[in-house]
């Protein structure tokens, strides 16, 4: 249970980091928070020849809020995005997800894009960048003019697998904010508070003037390999936000996924988990926007 | 044996240190061996059981996720420094040994250190609350009853003796 042996590095700069990112190449690995890969470490599931530490990039220790959403730079602790008043005002599933991941040890040093580039598919933040239509930023010394931009539907390609490059370095996430009349919702079930969700599922429900849903959409987490997107707004749509067929948009969740059995949980409690906190997420996300688009009446 | 060594300041409970070590020795192993705090407790090594928390620049975090090399220039506190200035028993250790909060007392010093910190953004919490700020930490002994109630009682010295 100690680490394998491996080179460090703690560069100072971005472009420094992006230097040795590209001689080490294949062989190395980012350390940001390290809450998932000092695990890996531990237990030996991972062995990098190189560690490159990016924890002296003050550039990249930046929570934004642009006008279209907000940037989390790739420094950023969950702690610090979950208490940025701006930032969960701005996209408030970012707030909701985050408060469920593991405890606030871990969310001291745990950071967003780290968890983002980890692609665990049971984590709420891929989910989170999936529903809100996200995009990626990543730097390498090769790409020279600016980051490569990559959208969130093309991030997650597999568990524990996502777009970086060998030499690139994930240095923001952009988490678009949700409309005005939108509201969301984040639900999981877990074994205990703060473990992995053995399903868990985001859902921004979007109303009309009238307070009927126009559009609902919602991602699941521990149900694929991926993020699961799915579009509710077939079950959903046209009908109050205080009275919609819940059941019905839990029915058309339950169908899209395809879970697997492992030690924690079988395809069929899986399944039947998406439904349930489907129809429990999507009306909280209505509610959500009834009393957002009431505040700002 | 010939790993490169990195030197590394820490000012661990208020006094600094300078140490030289491997890159991969983590931090728990650092304040064990490397300065001789054993309070500081290893239990799952892969940040599960809340055993090994310090507190790093006064915020709570897992010493066995964390590198000692990457920590150059930190403020550690560990459960020895949550003793009182007098070097008795500080209002939280007062408080578990008040109220029989351990039993076999492994996992204590991170629940010491993670109830420390939360006291100080929380000087009145609920029960609930209480449940909720040691829901990072695995007790095996106690059923956590009297640790909840340890966490009540610690706020209550501190408001006792501010």
């Amino acid at each position: 249970m100690k680490p394998p042996v491996f080179t460090y590095h703690r560069p100072e700069t971005v472009a420094e980091a992006l230097d040795v990112l590209a001689e080490v190449g294949h062989d190395g690995k980012v350390l940001a928070g390290g809450q998932s890969l000092v695990p890996l470490l531990n237990m030996r599931l991972a062995a990098p020849a190189h560690l490159v530490d990016v924890n002296r990039l003050a550039e990249l220790d930046e929570v934004a809020r642009e006008p279209d959403g907000v940037r989390v730079g790739a420094l950023a602790r969950h702690a610090r995005v979950e208490h940025d008043q701006a930032a969960v005002d701005a996209v408030p599933l970012l707030g909701q997800a985050i408060a469920d991941i593991a405890h606030t040890a871990i969310r001291n040093r745990g950071t967003v894009v780290g968890s983002l580039v980890h692609a665990d598919p049971a984590a709420e933040l891929p989910a989170v960048l999936v529903l809100l239509g996200g995009t990626m930023e990543l730097a390498s010394a090769a790409a020279g003019g600016g980051p490569r931009r990559v959208a969130a539907a093309d991030f997650f390609l597999g568990p524990l697998e996502s777009a970086v490059r060998p030499g690139e370095l994930a240095t923001a996430a952009l988490f678009p904010a949700p409309p005005a009349g939108s509201g969301s919702a984040w639900v999981e079930v877990a074994r205990r508070h703060g473990d992995y969700a053995v399903c868990g599922i985001g859902v921004l429900v979007e109303l009309d003037q009238g307070l009927r849903v126009g559009s609902a959409r919602a991602a699941l987490i521990s149900v694929g390999p991926v993020p699961v997107p799915v579009d509710l707004t077939d079950a959903l749509g046209g009908q109050p936000h205080d009275a919609a067929d819940w059941a019905a948009a839990g029915r058309l969740a339950a169908a899209a996924v395809d879970p697997e059995d492992d030690i924690h949980a079988s395809a069929a409690y899986r399944r039947h988990l998406a439904g349930v906190l489907t129809a429990r997420a999507a009306r909280a996300a209505a509610a959500h926007a009834a009393t957002r688009l009431e505040g700002a009446a | 044996m010939s790993e490169p060594l990195h030197e590394t300041r820490l000012v661990v409970n208020g006094v600094p240190h300078t140490v030289q070590v491997p890159a991969r020795r983590l931090l728990a192993d650092c304040l064990r061996q490397d300065l001789g705090l054993t309070g500081t407790h290893l239990g799952c090594e892969h940040g599960v059981c809340g055993a090994c928390t310090v507190l790093v620049d006064g915020a709570p975090m897992r010493s066995c996720l964390l590198f000692a090399a990457g920590m150059d220039g930190a403020e550690i506190t560990t459960v020895e420094g949550c003793r009182a200035p007098d070097g008795g028993l500080g209002p939280v250790q007062q408080a578990f040994r008040d109220c029989h909060g351990l039993q076999c007392g492994f996992c204590t010093p991170g629940f010491v250190t993670t109830v420390t910190a939360w006291l100080r953004d929380h000087p009145d919490p609920t029960e609930e609350q209480a449940r909720e700020a040691i829901g990072g930490n695995l007790c095996r002994c106690t059923g956590y009853q009297n640790i909840v109630a340890s966490v009540l009682r610690a706020a209550e010295i501190n408001r006792e003796q501010p």
